[in-house]
């Protein structure tokens, strides 16, 4: 009988020869990821009574959730991971001009194919696009890896989802991640390895990939995983030179479930208020008045979003009414579409763009709602609460359902905009 | 071991946001401070009103969303003694155990017990009793066990680090 991708890399991480789904195993990460929650993790670090991490070369720490500082309390929060990052002699320390971690661990060449990478973030799934078993963990976690340089992790069992068909006009990956996660409900997958396959996913952009991915633990997933391939290895190839091996699960390897979805025939999707399976066709919510549009964070801030998003709004303006905050994912990106000359086309139409970071996606700064405010929004999450206020709303879509919603200052069809 | 406590029941998919908001992840650093918001989103009334030992019980998938631990640490110190539900999301476990703060997953149980009841729980004997009959539940495995045992997380790892020093 063949092995999961996550039964031969966690045997591979605990270094046994192999390992059963349900099975307890002691794992040795390759990168351990905090960003800006890294002060409270020194201060539970310190707590266990050593001074010194065990392997500063695994540690990556972007700030980004709050940058830059909203607060003086954040700005402390940033002075003491500084000083941490100085201390403990951590290189992979990227200050407030990076951008999203999970944007910026990919560029900076942190993530390899076949390695194990745990975050103290919850969208950590976010590598597994790339053929990395990556996914998120506490606090108290990383204190203790950083200290002993290990973690218990229970081998999964893997649901393969493959996603077949064309795409239609006006449906981006967004729409798909959507679309599943509305039909297998928010605890769907729970504890599950998620592997993306099929054709769909096969022509899909490393970026499509990481949407995917990232928005794999919304519905309770361990990890979402994709195989990597040829686009894989070149998007790779100029931001790593170190080696790595791809792991794949056998063809006989047994998946406790295959789902199998055709998507010819998708619509534009949207996540309605407070969960993010709680989807709906786009057509069901057009008219929907939007106060807030928000096009970036870690699940569509890449360049290939924001193409789609100028090609929308070019030479168009933006309703009166609407805040259109556009977030690059990194300033990769940033630059990049600097060069595209897409900020100056998105400036045109009224956009305020950002700074690279998470802006007001978990409500902590820069652009936060008031009650009774309506924000459609390219993000992750749409929980009560999420952009900083209980009354307001918060509703999920593609960058193209976002950008063409905020030229009419409510929740529009795209497909009308794009004949 | 066991938790003689008042049940505050609530439903499925009971989010990190509702439990400890987003906008107090990087501000409040006390864990005494963090119980004051504990559930803000969800129940206003449960901070206030919360007893040492009380008890929640809810639907599926408990604490889905973020990894932000103090979503567990503001229940732990806001008195909660036992988290009964039908599912976990995974980091929640994870963090709850890691905050000494243990948990019963028993849907059976969750489906029989009303709010505002008093509910005892013996995790020696996996058995939870409620009004309406007792219930049994999984005992959590060894090795998480340790951890919980331990008092979480940190403790557990000092533990470990004393005793290779010993060795």
């Amino acid at each position: 009988m063949g092995k999961t991708f996550a039964e031969k890399i966690l045997a591979l991480k605990s270094g046994k020869k192999s390992v059963v789904t349900g099975e307890i195993v002691t794992v040795s990460p390759d990168i351990v990821m905090s960003h800006d929650n890294t002060a409270a993790i020194a201060k539970k670090f310190k707590q266990i009574g050593i001074d010194k991490v065990k392997h500063p070369e695994k540690i990556v720490i972007p700030l980004d959730h709050c940058v830059p500082a909203a607060t003086e309390k954040y700005a402390a929060n940033h002075k003491e991971i500084r000083e941490f990052v100085q201390e403990q002699k951590i290189e992979n320390f990227y200050d407030i001009n990076t951008g999203v971690c999970h944007q910026i661990l990919p560029e900076k060449g942190h993530v390899l194919p076949g390695s194990l990478i745990l975050g103290a973030d919850s969208h950590t799934t976010t590598y597994g696009a790339f053929g990395v078993f990556s996914t998120g963990i506490g606090r108290s976690e990383v204190a203790s890896i950083w200290a002993t340089d290990e973690i218990w992790l229970r081998v999964p069992e893997t649901i393969k989802i493959n996603i077949e068909g064309t795409i239609p006009s006006g449906v981006y990956p967004k729409d798909i991640i959507l679309h599943i996660i509305g039909d297998l409900g928010a605890d769907g997958v729970l504890y599950k390895a998620v592997e993306f396959g099929g054709k769909v996913v096969r022509e899909m952009s490393i970026s499509g990939r990481m949407t995917l991915c990232n928005m794999a633990v919304e519905m309770g997933a361990k990890i979402g995983y994709v195989e990597p391939d040829e686009k894989t290895i070149q998007w790779l190839a100029p931001r790593t030179n170190k080696k790595y091996e791809i792991i794949k699960s056998d063809t006989d390897a047994k998946f406790e479930k295959i789902i199998d979805y055709n998507i010819s025939k998708l619509e534009p999707q949207v996540a309605c208020p407070h969960t993010v399976d709680n989807v709906k066709p786009v057509l069901e919510v057009v008219g929907t008045r939007i106060d807030q549009a928000l096009i970036g964070t870690c699940t569509n801030g890449r360049i290939e979003d924001l193409k789609i998003v100028s090609e929308i709004l070019r030479g168009k303006k933006i309703s009166k009414g609407v805040r259109l905050l556009v977030f690059p994912a990194s300033m990769e990106v940033f630059a990049q579409a600097m060069e595209l000359g897409i900020l100056q086309e998105l400036v045109k139409s009224g956009a305020v763009i950002m700074n690279p970071g998470c802006g007001p996606c978990l409500g902590a700064h820069e652009g936060a709602l008031a009650p009774g405010e309506v924000c459609l929004s390219t993000a992750n999450r749409n929980f009560k609460g999420r952009m900083g206020c209980k009354e307001a709303e918060v509703y999920l879509a593609s960058p193209a359902t976002v950008a063409v919603s905020s030229l009419y200052g409510e929740i529009t069809d795209v497909r009308g905009d794009l004949k | 071991m066991s938790i003689r406590g008042k049940v505050w029941k609530y439903g499925d998919d009971v989010n990190t946001d509702v439990i400890f908001p987003g906008k107090y992840t990087y501000t409040i650093t006390d864990p005494k401070e963090m119980a004051l918001h504990a559930l803000e989103d969800l129940d206003p009334k449960f901070a206030k009103e919360v007893k040492k030992e009380d008890i929640i019980v809810a639907g599926r998938n408990f604490g889905c969303g973020s990894s932000r631990e103090q979503a567990a640490t503001c229940l732990k110190y806001a008195g909660v003694g036992v988290i009964v539900a039908k599912s976990f999301a995974r980091i929640f476990f994870r963090n709850a155990i890691n905050q000494g703060l243990p948990l019963v997953q028993c849907k059976e149980a969750v489906e029989n017990i009303s709010s505002g009841e008093t509910i005892t729980i013996d995790f020696e004997k996996g058995e939870l009793s409620c009004k309406k009959g007792v219930f049994k539940f999984p005992p959590l495995p060894e090795s998480v066990l340790g951890i919980l045992k331990d008092g979480g997380l940190i403790p557990h790892t000092k533990k470990i680090l004393k005793i290779e020093e010993g060795e």
